[in-house]
């Protein structure tokens, strides 16, 4: 076991790039024809909270993952603590008015809470699984985590901030998986959700009940697991309809046009359909940097936020997104090979959660834009403009680099 | 958890394969969408930032036929809105009301464009003047969607003048964009509307350019469109007339503003329209960029009837100067001749049937012959020639001599003249028996049911100036087609219009329409308006006839509606306009060119 002195420099100089990447964007975004002076000015901000952040991942990295192991269950409360506050006396911004995501204090909005919870939801999270000596069996073993993820979810999911509990969701079957569950127990964990998709359509649902038979088969979980998601499927297929009631219209409105933007061109699909016209206008190499007709007129939402990537496709073309996208990979090889070389479970859990975590991001972020996600208002990790989100990634950052500081020198089979 | 390092090794090795596999799929998401469908991309983003601004062509110059300007273009400006929905250009509408005076029906009439081409710019003020658009320049910033720019303006210098065969042009309407001719056109276009104007549409109208400027999503715009170049707007040829613009102008001016009627002269042997001209006239300028209602009404109000073109519309009996034509029936039926007497000479008057029919001259002419009949117009001896002749030859006469034709002028809503086909347009109107023989008569000396146009009684005349033959009279080409209209020998031509020179002298009706040195030939009518003012029956008071005598240049109708006195009037103002058009220097100028 070698301790490395040396930090993670392909790491680090990955989110630098990413950064950069992502700053000259927000500027790009800025630059339109009719500026609005927040968008035109938020790069200069995105700059001064990029700034912050280096500084707060340094002193991430400084502490050892003890301490944060240690500081993980205060902070858990801490931020269910912030949410709920949030839920009682948050307010909207921007594009997501409807949401109340932010604490605001005074009428200042401070941050958004939900950028914490997805920190202290892995931590938490990975405490609890690096805690037990085998990895989760049956559905009885899965409470704690269940509940460590499903407090936050519930309170994000009544902002109601859909993306954000999407992110959730993937943190949580990420490090399931992680921690060793078998795949064909997270089908089952999944299964439910599933039914509640196929439930609009009685014949794919009737099949994707025959695979869960078989899977229950199979798999030959506890009577009365296997009795419960039974139960639990069906029951989602029977409320799939009044929950679909209970959705918001503009939430109804979103899934539709993410069936078919074209039915709504005007209204909800113009935000989609725009996105792609920008995207595919761009071309191999796009339209130039900061000359984006589609961006520069105002034909696209959201621009510097939710829709940033649709900018580096108007403007920088299949090239530039080309770029982006093998930063990202490359970021998240880099990752992969941080949790495989944990010194201890908790770091290698927590590793590898924060990459998922980043990695729904970008995978529901960038398909969004391309209409192979609905919109749900997650933003780009260090490309959308957004100060919580940049301190978030950079602490993720810092702690990925103190994982791998403390990691061991291992073979490297993870190349990257 | 489970944490041997080579489950975590495989669980890695899992991971990174997922990765890959959703990066892929990505990154190929993004090749269909920016390189396999880029170009319809690629237009859909054009078509978001570019929006067609259409620039109006200048329509042809009107010249006469010594190149002077009939009608012409003025710089001037018009003001649209590029607006995407109805709300958002009635918002912009009620923005620009605040600055500018706009009208309800103003703001109605963009609306309605807007409906009509919702893709192209709204035009509001087809004519904006210097002031108004000085006013929105100033206000640019506040109306985003404004365009101000220069649109070419008809503009007619002799205004009156010319107004009665040139026309005007106008916004096309909703009605006209339904039909055929106009499927080319859209909304807001100018096209013409009476006369030249709307005869050689096709030919005076340019064709439409377009200028690409970019707009963002709310319809602002933004510049122009970088990369996408104009198209320049073409400008068709100029139409080049056989419209004498010196004498049009002349007799424009003899009839002025108080006489009403209608004048035409033609060139006998190429049929070419000299002047043309009704009066009163009205201003066609005033029509250009929407005619104001008060003016539109005070026109159609006025029972002079300014927009009704007396030269081609307004029927009326034609008079004695319908005795030649009932002169050359007798002539080619072989039963007259130019020295041939009647039975009963001229007394003031004519027992026919129970009725007596008065001549014009209560004094009586005594015993003429037809030569004489002529120049003094006597109505006994027609009586007599009309009886001979029969009512069968004459209505069949009357046709030949295209007595029921239009003149064939190249003007729109030329009205056909009135004469019966035959006797069973009687027999039908009213009744079999309930018409007695006597109508002969009244026909022999163009009344009854008789009603011509000035046009085509000035294409009879040009049969009677030349060989019998007419041409179909045109304002802009040359015809060359002749057709025979009668047949008479040498002698006998030369017999009537010695005649017809005996008008315009000494012992004619139109003695004192004589001119030093040149001879008129003409025939005076004073037909019968069944009009009374003061008691007095007021009459249409014709002249018809051409000159030199000798070596027709001219054939010229006058026709004077509605007035107290006779023919020998009108045929004042033909021997005006012939002297001031034989006499005067030739222009030098401009070659007629085509």
């Amino acid at each position: 076991m070698i301790r490395k002195s040396v930090s993670d420099y392909p790491l680090v100089i990955l989110a630098l790039l990413l950064s950069a990447y992502g700053i000259a964007i927000v500027y790009s975004a800025g630059q339109t024809d009719f500026p609005v002076a927040y968008i035109q000015h938020a790069w200069e901000r995105q700059l001064a909270w990029f700034a912050l952040s280096i500084g707060a991942a340094y002193l991430i990295f400084r502490a050892s993952v003890r301490l944060v192991d240690w500081m993980t269950w205060y902070l858990y409360l801490l931020s269910v603590g912030l949410l709920v506050i949030t839920l009682l006396f948050g307010s909207g911004a921007g594009t997501a008015a409807s949401v109340k995501g932010w604490l605001t204090i005074g009428g200042v909005r401070i941050g958004q809470p939900a950028e914490l919870a997805k920190l202290t939801v892995v931590l938490m999270l990975a405490r609890v699984l690096a805690a037990r000596k085998d990895a989760p069996k049956s559905l009885l073993d899965l409470w704690k985590p269940a509940v460590v993820v499903g407090v936050p979810w519930l309170l994000i999911m009544a902002q109601p901030d859909l993306g954000t509990g999407i992110v959730f969701i993937g943190i949580f079957f990420a490090l399931l998986y992680w921690s060793g569950v078998s795949w064909q127990l997270l089908a089952l964990i999944a299964s439910p959700a599933v039914s509640l998709i196929l439930a609009f359509s009685t014949g794919l649902w009737g099949a994707w009940f025959l695979i869960l038979i078989a899977l229950v088969l199979y798999y030959r979980p506890y009577i009365v697991e296997g009795v419960v998601l039974v139960l639990a499927n069906v029951a989602m297929g029977v409320i799939a309809p009044l929950l679909w009631e209970r959705l918001a219209p503009y939430q109804q409105r979103r899934l539709l046009v993410f069936l078919d933007p074209s039915a709504d061109p005007r209204a909800s699909g113009y935000h989609v359909l725009q996105s792609q016209v920008a995207i595919g206008s761009g071309g191999w190499f796009g339209k130039g940097y900061t000359l984006g007709t589609q961006k520069r007129l105002a034909f696209l939402p959201a621009q510097h936020t939710d829709f940033i990537f649709s900018v580096v496709g108007e403007e920088l073309g299949f090239i530039g997104v080309t770029l982006a996208l093998a930063l990202f990979l490359l970021l998240f090889m880099r990752v992969v090979r941080v949790a495989s070389r944990a010194n201890d479970s908790f770091g290698s859990l927590v590793a590898f959660g924060l990459g998922a975590s980043w990695f729904v991001h970008v995978v529901v972020n960038v398909g969004m834009t391309l209409n192979l996600m609905p919109i749900t208002g997650i933003p780009l990790p260090f490309f959308s403009y957004g100060g919580s989100f940049m301190l978030a990634s950079w602490l993720a950052i810092g702690i990925l680099l103190r994982i791998s500081s403390e990691g061991r020198g291992r073979a490297d089979t993870l190349a990257v | 958890m489970s944490f041997h390092p080579n489950e975590v090794q495989r669980r890695g090795r899992a991971a990174s394969f997922i990765l890959a596999g959703a990066f892929t799929f990505l990154a190929a998401a993004f090749f269909r969408t920016q390189i396999l469908e880029h170009a319809a991309y690629t237009l859909q983003s054009e078509t978001n930032r570019l929006r067609e601004v259409p620039l109006p062509a200048p329509r042809a110059i009107i010249y006469d036929r010594h190149g002077a300007v009939i009608a012409e273009n003025l710089p001037g400006y018009s003001v649209s809105i590029l607006a995407r929905t109805s709300d958002s250009l009635r918002v912009a509408l009620r923005g620009l009301s605040g600055v500018i005076n706009l009208t309800p029906e103003q703001i109605e009439a963009a609306v309605r464009r807007f409906r009509q081409a919702p893709n192209r710019p709204t035009v509001v003020l087809a004519d904006a003047s210097f002031d108004v658009v000085s006013v929105l320049e100033e206000h640019r910033v506040d109306f985003p969607g404004l365009i101000i720019q220069a649109a070419p303006k008809r503009y007619y210098p002799d205004k009156e003048a010319v107004a009665s065969f040139v026309g005007y042009t106008g916004e096309i309407t909703e009605s006209e964009l339904n039909q055929r001719q106009y499927r080319a056109y859209k909304s807001g276009q100018e096209i013409g509307k009476a006369g030249l104007e709307r005869q050689y549409e096709a030919q005076l109208r340019g064709k439409e350019g377009t200028h690409f400027v970019e707009v963002d999503a709310r319809g602002r715009v933004v510049g122009e469109a970088g990369g996408r170049g104009d198209i320049a707007p073409e400008s068709p040829d100029p139409l080049y007339t056989n419209i004498d613009l010196d004498l049009q102008r002349f007799g424009a001016s003899l009839f002025g503003d108080t006489l009403q009627g209608g004048v035409m002269a033609l060139d006998p042997k190429t049929g070419e329209v000299l002047a043309i001209h009704s009066a009163p006239s009205f201003d066609p300028n005033r029509f250009i960029g929407g005619v104001s209602t008060q003016y539109y009404s005070q026109l159609r109000d006025d029972p002079r009837r300014p927009l009704y073109n007396k030269v081609i519309q307004g029927l009326y009996p034609p008079g004695s100067t319908f005795k030649l034509a009932t002169a050359i029936m007798g002539l080619e039926a072989g039963i007259v001749s130019l020295d041939d007497h009647m039975p009963q000479a001229c007394s003031g008057g004519y027992f026919y049937g129970n009725r007596y029919y008065r001549c014009w001259e209560k004094k009586g002419h005594g015993d003429v012959n037809l030569r004489q009949a002529i120049e003094k117009s006597c109505d006994v001896y027609f009586y007599q020639l009309g009886l001979r002749l029969g009512i069968t030859r004459m209505l069949a006469g009357g046709v030949t001599l295209k007595m029921r034709d239009k003149s064939g002028i190249d003007l729109p809503n030329e009205k056909a003249p009135i004469w019966p086909y035959a006797v069973e347009y009687f027999n039908k109107r009213y009744g079999p028996g309930g018409w007695s023989n006597g109508v002969v008569l009244s026909l022999a000396i163009g009344q009854g049911e008789n009603s011509q146009t000035v046009a085509n009684m000035a294409k009879f005349y040009t049969a009677l100036a030349t060989d019998g033959s007419v041409v179909r009279p045109e304002i802009v080409r040359r015809q060359t087609e002749r057709t025979k209209l009668f047949q008479l020998t040498a002698d006998q031509m030369e017999g009537l219009q010695r005649a017809m020179a005996g008008v315009v002298s000494s012992r004619g009706t139109a003695a004192g329409a004589q001119i030093q040195g040149v001879v008129i030939a003409g025939k005076t009518g004073t037909a019968q308006s069944g009009i009374y003012r003061n008691g007095i029956e007021l009459n249409h008071a014709w002249f018809t006839g051409y000159a030199p005598a000798d070596d027709p240049k001219i054939v010229i109708v006058v026709m004077l509606e509605q007035v107290p006195f006779h023919g020998s009037v009108a045929a004042l103002i033909a021997s005006k306009m012939i002297e001031h058009y034989l006499k005067r220097p030739t222009i030098q100028g401009a070659q007629l060119e085509g």
